[in-house]
């Protein structure tokens, strides 16, 4: 089955082709078919091999299909090839699974489109390069793919190209993403120059015995590459392109912005695992910045009254969590939370999609309201991943998150466990402010608009995401030991010995006659405590509720309230304004380098450079001029001249 | 013989087409395309029997010319050139069907067009300084004429700066050859031009590498153009015909890199090395400085044109990086940047012909009228920014790979210029293809037809052809740049076996600090 991993990217590349090409020529339902279908099979195959991968004994579970040599200069070789393991394995699940729902879905919400066409061709090559992304097997094909979904979603962003804001929007987002591409080029180059490959297999093999635990080189890297990785999952300080994505079509919001794409950086730091094992610090760094940005968006969350920009945030606060796991080295609970988010954010923006579509377009959640009623089952399955995401439980974001924070507290510290129960009472709190402000209370629809149910081609993949996100806590059962299906499912690729590596390090540091640092801390594993465990997670469960509770009373019992208490303060219209942070980005780097530009061109090329060629041609034309003076033409003159050069010879020949 | 056939082939068309009569414009411009595409038909036929397991002279040809200076006329190909012959001839092709439309003086300009193609395939395959540095200047004329002809209002000016900028360079690097030529007849006893005579035995001092280094360097950097050489290259693209604008922007810059290759790496390697930082530097500064300049242009082909200097920043870098990734990639970067730039220049041609400017404030919104313009214009503006599974991605990365084995700071600040190339492109694209389309007189400009399309789907084959399987570009080089990459690393710096005692010696002391200064830079523990 291995053998045939290559068609899961090639199937969605057809797709594009042949809907970019013939698509205004088949027609828009045919188009709808040769989307999904194509993406479906990709779906069909990955479920294959699957299964083929569940009966591989555990350590041998890696498969490599080499296609082609991509580029070759003397040692260094860069392979167009793929890796089929447990890790790619769940992202290529989630991409191809929740990217079939979203696909189906848009059928429905794009349905009144003029270049339908086009929106599949980009959603077909975007699902192209996202699986080029998780299934590459070296550095460089998670490159292709790593700009390849960042091209797909300039395009997307930028689908309604007529209209200046998702043109500004999609640029944006090319740009920051290009910010972290150039780090992480840089540690694609650094490690080439370490390694003398990029092949992930021989990389991580040889780190543990090439590199220094905690030194230089090591740290370098994996800050580059987290660079990258904010980038492209809207960290601090690079976030700030994802809320203005969402002048995207609603669908892909959900595929790009919210389920696959944006966690590609946490792919990315999971799939490095071994190297950021070995950098203590930039470990720390991730943590903190994912921690921060989980408070940072969140805060801003609460004040936005954009449906699909409150959920932007949402994605950013909880992608921080994902970061925050890889911080305190729970990367198993960040890929558990990766996939429990994309199935509950996927069906919270195709729900919010579905409110959107059957508004006529509304998005300001103050002109919606009493939603419910008109749309039962968005407003059912928006519910359930709305508890999902707020930790109810038993929904799965209660397990993924509670796995996080108890990471946080046993492997890190209370401080960023801190972070992260902030983080969840807000989340609550927004989440049910979006909720209540949207489906519940008196309706504050225009009274020309008739909210109507979207039909079933929308209505299904939010019954099916529903569920998923219900009871998809079941891949990761705490408490009781070997029921977490994802932990065993991950181990052979997270394996790390950390033992080994310090022996190793020491060994290092002892050949060029330095002394190792007290590294014993690392080793030391914490205890697994349920007793802990079990009270973290009431605790948790405690705190969503009241973050339910506090957006019950604000925003259903005295609706009058948020606006009482936020009038005149300069706080709240510093959080609602996002803290002028695109204002200061614009003020410190767009302007600056407009102006620079502008002055390098008119004073440094015009002036300076071109002044110094035009007046080196000056000075000659001068010198010619006075030369002129003595051709004048006049015979006296000559002859003047004459007799002026035969004295001078004269004088030279006596004297 | 067939290498100098087809050099020569251009000019007999140009012979031909001059003795045909003015009125008959039609067949002038067939007769100059057909032997534009025999051309590069026959030339693709010389890459068919390129052995690419050596990096000897190949289709090597060479007889006296005059023989009482040791001058020969000598041409071959190797690695090096192979390609950039190859191209030169496609853009020739390309550049003669972008022209069909050109009114005045047809005849000539054809004439010049051919006349022109076979002075930079000359280039390419001289291997006498006497006969190269003939074709170098030939191959001013014709262009000389094109811009200052059918160029735009500014042609004189510009034609004359082009002429000026360039024949200084040129003039120092004469100075140059004719110092090597008396220099090599002293410590050899033999009057020669020839260049793969000269190469094996010449063996010069370190202060002597460092002035022929300079004067040979000079010419070449005003030809990239390298930072601060590059003015004259936005005033020639502005003036000149899009067909002007494509081969030199397509070629003509490729002949300063090809020079560098040709002959400051294996003539003074002792002055490359002690040189690189300050080369590094400029073409760091070219590529920030070109790309920032670019960012803020008004005139969109002003702005192709300072993004040459960017991408041209990465050519040198490559070259300088000594190492084969470095140079493979800046080969590959010399395609790239010939078709890529070649063809933005086509595509603003195509909306100057239509709309007679070029400014980017006249336009946006293009892409709903002219959508396969649209799809077109972003597949080359991708391919640009160096997107990965496009042609400049390739060279891009082996380039800023190569230099990172040298220094991993020029590294850091080489690729921000790919940060730079999405602000400029981007934000360039935005205005002229999308947004609304307000200008009332964009609304009825129609799509690209079939000659506008012939013309750009050979380059977007390249692109992504090159993007996705480099390899039969990447292999010719390989056996040339390796032997390159020995003659200009410290190995060389030994004095030469066959070296005769009048020659200067290289001082020993200054070979074993740079050795081992270099030696300790491979050696030094990477951890």
């Amino acid at each position: 089955m291995f053998h045939l991993a290559f068609l899961v990217p090639l199937f969605p590349l057809i797709g594009s082709i042949v809907n970019g090409f013939f698509g205004l020529r088949i027609g828009k339902k045919a188009v709808g078919w040769v989307a999904c279908g194509t993406v479906a099979f990709s779906f069909l195959v990955t479920l294959l091999m699957l299964g083929q991968l569940l009966f591989t004994p555990a350590e041998e579970r890696l498969f490599e299909q080499t296609l082609f040599t991509w580029m070759a200069a003397g040692d260094f070789n860069a392979a167009f090839g793929f890796q089929i393991d447990p890790l790619s394995m769940v992202m290529m699940m989630v991409v191809t699974g929740v990217g079939f729902l979203i696909h189906v879905y848009s059928i429905g919400y794009m349905h009144d489109e003029y270049s339908y066409y086009r929106f599949f061709a980009y959603l077909n090559l975007f699902m192209f390069s996202m699986l080029l992304l998780v299934m590459g097997n070296n550095f460089l094909m998670m490159f292709i793919g790593w700009e390849g979904v960042g091209l797909c979603s300039y395009f997307l962003i930028g689908y309604y190209f007529e209209k200046k804001s998702a043109c500004d929007a999609g640029t944006k987002a090319f740009v920051m993403n290009r910010v972290g591409d150039f780090a992480f080029l840089l540690a694609i180059m650094y490690i080439f120059y370490l390694f003398g490959t990029i092949d992930y297999t021989e990389v991580f093999h040889a780190a543990p015995e090439k590199l220094i635990l905690g030194a230089e080189p090591v740290t370098i890297i994996t800050l580059l590459l987290f660079v990258g990785a904010t980038g492209k999952s809207a960290q601090i300080p690079l976030y700030t392109w994802l809320p203005d994505a969402m002048e995207g079509p609603t669908p892909v919001s959900a595929l790009i912005h919210a389920a696959t794409m944006v966690t590609a950086g946490v792919y990315m730091v999971v799939r490095c695992s071994v190297l950021f094992n070995m950098a203590p610090f930039s470990m720390s760094v991730v943590a903190f910045i994912g921690g921060g940005t989980a408070i940072f968006a969140a805060t801003i969350g609460m004040t936005q009254f954009d449906i699909k920009r409150v959920l932007a945030y949402s994605t950013v606060s909880q992608i921080g969590y994902m970061f925050l796991a890889c911080g305190v080295g729970a990367y198993t609970a960040a890929i558990f939370h990766l996939v429990t988010h994309a199935f509950f954010k996927a069906c919270l923006f195709l729900g919010s999609g579905s409110v959107i579509h059957g508004l006529h377009g509304e998005q300001d959640m103050r002109k919606m309201g009493d939603l419910k009623k008109h749309q039962p089952v968005t407003y059912i399955t928006f519910l359930i991943s709305t508890l999902a995401i707020a930790g109810i439980f038993p929904l799965s974001g209660f397990f993924s998150k509670d796995e996080i924070l108890y990471h946080a507290l046993m492997d890190g510290n209370t401080i960023l466990w801190g972070m992260g129960v902030t983080g969840a009472l807000l989340t609550a709190f927004y989440m049910f402010r979006l909720v209540f402000m949207t489906f519940w209370g008196e309706s504050r629809v225009d009274p020309h608009v008739h909210p109507h149910e979207s039909p079933k081609v929308m209505t299904l993949p939010l019954v099916i995401l529903a569920g998923l996100a219900a009871f998809g806590g079941l891949l990761g059962i705490p408490l009781v030991h070997g029921w977490h299906a994802l932990h065993n499912w991950l181990e052979p690729v997270l394996h790390f010995d950390m033992a080994s590596t310090l022996e190793h390090s020491k060994h290092l540091l002892h050949e060029v006659g330095r002394h190792a640092p007290h590294w014993e801390a690392l080793l030391i594993e914490p205890e697994e405590n349920i007793w802990i465990e079990i009270s973290l997670m009431l605790l948790s469960l405690t705190v969503a509720l009241t973050g339910i509770a506090g957006a019950y009373f604000c925003y259903v019992k005295k609706p009058g309230l948020p606006d009482e208490l936020i009038k005149g303060q300069w706080g709240y219209d510093l959080v609602k304004n996002k803290y002028e942070v695109d204002e200061f980005y614009d003020a410190t780097f767009v302007e600056p380098t407009i102006q620079g530009s502008l002055l390098l061109w008119k004073k440094g090329d015009a002036q300076g450079i071109d002044g110094a060629v035009n007046g080196v041609a000056q000075i000659l034309g001068w010198c010619g001029q006075q030369a002129r003076v003595v051709q004048s033409g006049f015979v006296r003159n000559y002859a003047l001249f004459m007799v002026l050069g035969f004295i001078m010879l004269l004088f030279i020949m006596f004297f | 013989m067939f290498l100098t056939f087809l050099t020569f082939l251009p000019l007999i068309g140009a012979i031909v087409l001059a003795f045909m009569p003015k009125e008959q414009e039609g067949a002038i411009k067939q007769t100059a395309l057909a032997f534009a595409v025999a051309d590069f038909l026959l030339s693709l036929q010389l890459w068919a029997d390129f052995d690419n397991t050596t990096h000897l002279m190949q289709f090597e040809f060479s007889v006296p010319w005059i023989s009482s200076w040791g001058i020969n006329y000598h041409v071959g190909i190797d690695g090096i050139s192979l390609l950039l012959y190859v191209m030169t001839t496609l853009l020739t092709m390309i550049s003669i069907i972008a022209s069909w439309e050109v009114k005045k003086e047809i005849k000539l300009y054809m004439m010049a067009m051919l006349s022109l193609s076979t002075g930079m395939l000359g280039v390419f395959v001289a291997l006498d300084f006497f006969l190269f540095y003939a074709f170098w200047e030939f191959q001013l004329v014709p262009m000389y004429l094109i811009i200052g002809i059918w160029g735009g209002p500014r042609r004189i000016y510009a034609a004359v700066k082009f002429f000026l900028y360039t024949a200084v360079g040129s003039l120092l690097m004469l100075v140059a050859i004719i110092w090597i030529y008396f220099h090599i007849q002293e410590a050899t006893g033999i009057f020669t031009t020839d260049l793969m005579y000269i190469t094996e035995h010449l063996n010069l001092d370190l202060a002597t590498q460092k002035w022929l280094f300079m004067a040979f360097f000079l010419a070449f950097a005003i030809k990239v153009p390298m930072f601060p050489f590059h003015t004259w290259l936005p005033d020639a693209h502005v003036e000149a015909p899009t067909a002007g604008s494509v081969i030199l922007a397509g070629v003509l810059l490729k002949m300063g890199t090809y020079g560098f290759l040709r002959f400051n790496l294996p003539l003074f390697p002792f002055a490359c090395n002690v040189f690189l930082p300050y080369i590094a530097w400029l073409s760091i500064i070219g590529i920030i400085y070109g790309a920032l300049v670019s960012l803020v242009q008004e005139d969109l082909k002003k702005l192709v044109a300072y993004s040459s200097v960017s991408h041209l920043g990465f050519v040198m870098l490559g070259i300088f990086a000594f190492n084969h990734y470095g140079i493979q990639g800046a080969l590959l970067q010399n395609l790239n940047h010939g078709f890529s730039t070649g063809a933005l220049f086509l595509l603003v041609g195509m909306i100057y012909d239509r709309r007679h400017t070029r400014l980017i404030s006249e336009f946006g919104g293009l892409s709903k009228q002219m959508p396969k313009y649209a799809i077109c214009f972003m597949i080359i503006a991708l391919s640009s920014i160096g997107l990965p599974g496009t042609n400049g991605f390739v060279g891009e990365f082996l380039i800023l790979l190569g230099i990172f084995q040298v220094n991993g700071l020029w590294a850091a600040f080489a690729t921000s210029g790919v940060i730079f190339a999405a602000c400029y492109i981007l934000w360039m694209f935005q205005r002229v293809m999308f947004m609304e389309l307000k200008n009332p007189k964009n609304a009825n400009l129609p799509d690209l037809n079939l000659r506008e399309m012939v013309t750009l789907v050979p380059i977007i084959i390249l692109v992504f052809w090159i993007g996705f399987y480099p390899k039969p570009f990447l292999k010719t080089f390989e056996p040339t740049v390796a032997h390159l990459i020995k003659q200009v690393g410290p190995d060389n710096f030994k004095p030469g076996a066959q070296h005769n005692e009048h020659a200067g010696l290289i001082q020993k002391d200054e070979i074993a600090k740079l050795q081992k200064k270099l030696n300790r830079e491979k050696e030094n523990p990477k951890f």
